[in-house]
């Protein structure tokens, strides 16, 4: 009956997420109790370790908040508040949402873009490739202000200056993936293409386009995470705004842990949630091709 | 079908009172492929010439330029010296002229077209009509026996049937000439020997040249008029042999004399030249 239960999908998956809570729960114990120590400690007072666990998964400003207090910040901000609330995290994600699928679109159309001038023209491919890898060593932290500012300057706000910041993290890859994608394509069918005397737009648009298909939404998924994480980088400067990004911000500065944790967790939930859209896209799009989407 | 067959046989054949055209015409052609350790003479000293409506088999063993040849004259290669005539213009214009349909070993459809769009494609990129694309696609889908699945994609279909597709691709844009490259060479033999027929039926039906690239003796005495055999190292010709058999054929002519006299001599032509090293 064991090998039964093993065997079944969501095994794995319970016996990870129930592995993570018991290692959470652990780590709650360590970092709370020294910080629960250290309060006795300074008040001259005895203490047992029965009293130290007892206060671990309670304490009002704890330096790791157990899992069942991140639990009832989640369902603070998200059930019990409206959804237009200004504490409710929902609001915050669609505020985050917002840049992220702006820059994510106009990511994606740059890295494209980009890729098809590269891989017809050589001059482009050696004064591009360059700057384009440069651009990505630069720390998204030194830059993001700086964008924000600059637009802010010239009355640019809002939308646009974090869209830019995702777009920035997230062209890169699509960029890399679409170069090489739009290169793939079978000998056989680019020697068939000569024997028909096809033009260069034919070439591209009837045989290199879909043979790119395959890396474009490997590229897709990891651009679109990028762009999340450039939108809530991009709200740090500019905490007052709402978003995700200025949730964490507002939890650190007024030393709300559980605050963090719940932005940190609907942040990772909307990603995976994003990830997990670009699959199912991709899913319909490249099955019908058969089986195996080559490459 | 009896209609079709009658129609056929009234057709006159090569040998006829009137005179044929000169298709493909080689002189002198050679093609060296330079390598750090040693050139290779793919081919040397090409002579050939290829009258319009003939079915002429290229045979010989792995490495004997076969395929290169094939190539050259589709314009897929550069020979670097001699002269190469096609309808008689050079291999480019014939190319940039898409006067020839080219079926590779592979059938080498795109996998994210069906069928029909896979046939049409070549019809595209020389802007055709899309009534007359239709037409076309229904008539030589219909051809190769495949009507029912114009509308399949190619995982969807056998080793065979792809091939097959890719033969109607090929006669789509209606080229005077056909180049194949061993296009049944992956098939299983009994698929092999219908496909033979049915590559009669069509040459038979439409008079096109066809240049048929293999290295079954069996399948080049079946299918020619002209067997070129050829042999490596360096690529070259050892002998044209002009098929006496008639131009239509059943595979009833597999148990005839003049069947196997015929392979018997390409079979000696082979040997004679040490070809098979």
């Amino acid at each position: 009956m064991i090998t039964k239960i093993i065997q079944k999908k969501w095994f794995a998956l319970v016996s990870l997420v129930l592995a993570i809570l018991a290692l959470w729960y652990a780590a709650a114990l360590v970092m709370n109790g020294r910080q629960i120590i250290n309060h006795f400690e300074r008040k001259h007072q005895t203490w047992t370790y029965s009293q130290v666990i007892s206060q671990a998964y309670t304490v009002k400003r704890p330096m790791v908040p157990a899992p069942h207090q991140v639990a009832i910040e989640l369902k603070k901000s998200i059930i019990d508040k409206s959804i237009t609330s200004k504490r409710s995290l929902i609001y915050h994600a669609q505020i985050t949402l917002n840049s992220t699928l702006l820059g994510f679109a106009l990511g994606t159309l740059l890295g494209i873009l980009l890729a098809v001038g590269i891989v017809h023209n050589k001059t482009l491919e050696s004064s591009l490739m360059p700057w384009v890898i440069a651009s990505q060593t630069i720390p998204i932290l030194a830059i993001a202000p700086i964008i924000v500012v600059v637009l802010g300057a010239v009355n640019i706000t809002g939308v646009i200056p974090k869209a830019i910041i995702s777009m920035y993290l997230s062209f890169f890859p699509v960029t890399i993936a679409m170069a090489k994608g739009l290169r793939a394509s079978d000998t056989l069918h680019e020697e068939l293409m000569f024997t028909y005397n096809a033009s260069a737009k034919q070439i591209f648009w009837k045989l290199r386009w879909y043979s790119a298909q395959p890396y474009l939404f490997a590229s897709l998924k990891v651009a679109i995470a990028a762009a999340l994480v450039g939108a809530i980088v991009a709200e740090l400067p500019t905490g007052a705004q709402g978003g995700l990004g200025s949730r964490l911000l507002s939890g650190s500065y007024y030393g709300q842990t559980e605050q963090i944790w719940a932005a940190l967790i609907v942040s990772a939930l909307l990603g995976s949630i994003l990830v997990w859209l670009i699959s199912l896209i991709e899913k319909r799009l490249l099955t019908r091709r058969g089986g195996l989407s080559h490459a | 079908m009896q209609t079709a067959q009658t129609e056929i046989e009234s057709q006159p054949t090569a040998d006829a009172s009137y005179p044929q055209r000169e298709m493909i015409s080689v002189e002198n052609l050679s093609l060296v492929f330079p390598s750090p350790d040693g050139d290779v003479n793919a081919l040397s000293n090409i002579n050939l010439s290829i009258k319009q409506g003939d079915f002429v088999s290229f045979i010989g063993p792995s490495g004997c330029g076969k395929t290169t040849l094939l190539r050259v004259i589709a314009d897929l290669e550069k020979a670097t010296s001699g002269n190469l005539k096609v309808n008689g213009t050079s291999a480019e214009d014939a190319r940039l002229n898409r006067l020839y349909g080219y079926v590779f070993q592979a059938p080498g459809l795109l996998p994210w077209r069906n069928i029909r769009d896979n046939c049409a494609l070549p019809m595209e990129i020389s802007a055709q009509s899309s009534e007359h694309q239709t037409k076309q696609i229904d008539k030589y889908l219909k051809m190769v026996g495949l009507q029912a699945f114009h509308n399949k994609f190619p995982w969807q279909l056998s080793g065979g049937m792809q091939q097959r597709a890719s033969i109607a691709r090929a006669l789509c844009l209606n080229p005077d000439l056909l180049l194949m490259d061993e296009p049944f060479g992956a098939l299983d033999e009994i698929t092999r020997d219908h496909m033979n027929i049915e590559l009669l039926r069509i040459w038979a039906e439409t008079q096109k040249t066809v240049i048929f690239v293999t290295h079954s003796i069996a399948e080049a005495v079946l299918l020619s008029t002209h067997i070129v055999v050829m042999s490596p190292r360096p690529g070259r010709i050892v002998k044209v042999i002009e098929s006496p058999l008639p131009r239509l054929k059943t595979l009833a002519v597999r148990d005839q004399d003049a069947f196997h006299a015929l392979a018997a001599e390409i079979r000696e032509a082979l040997a004679d030249e040490h070809a098979i090293d």
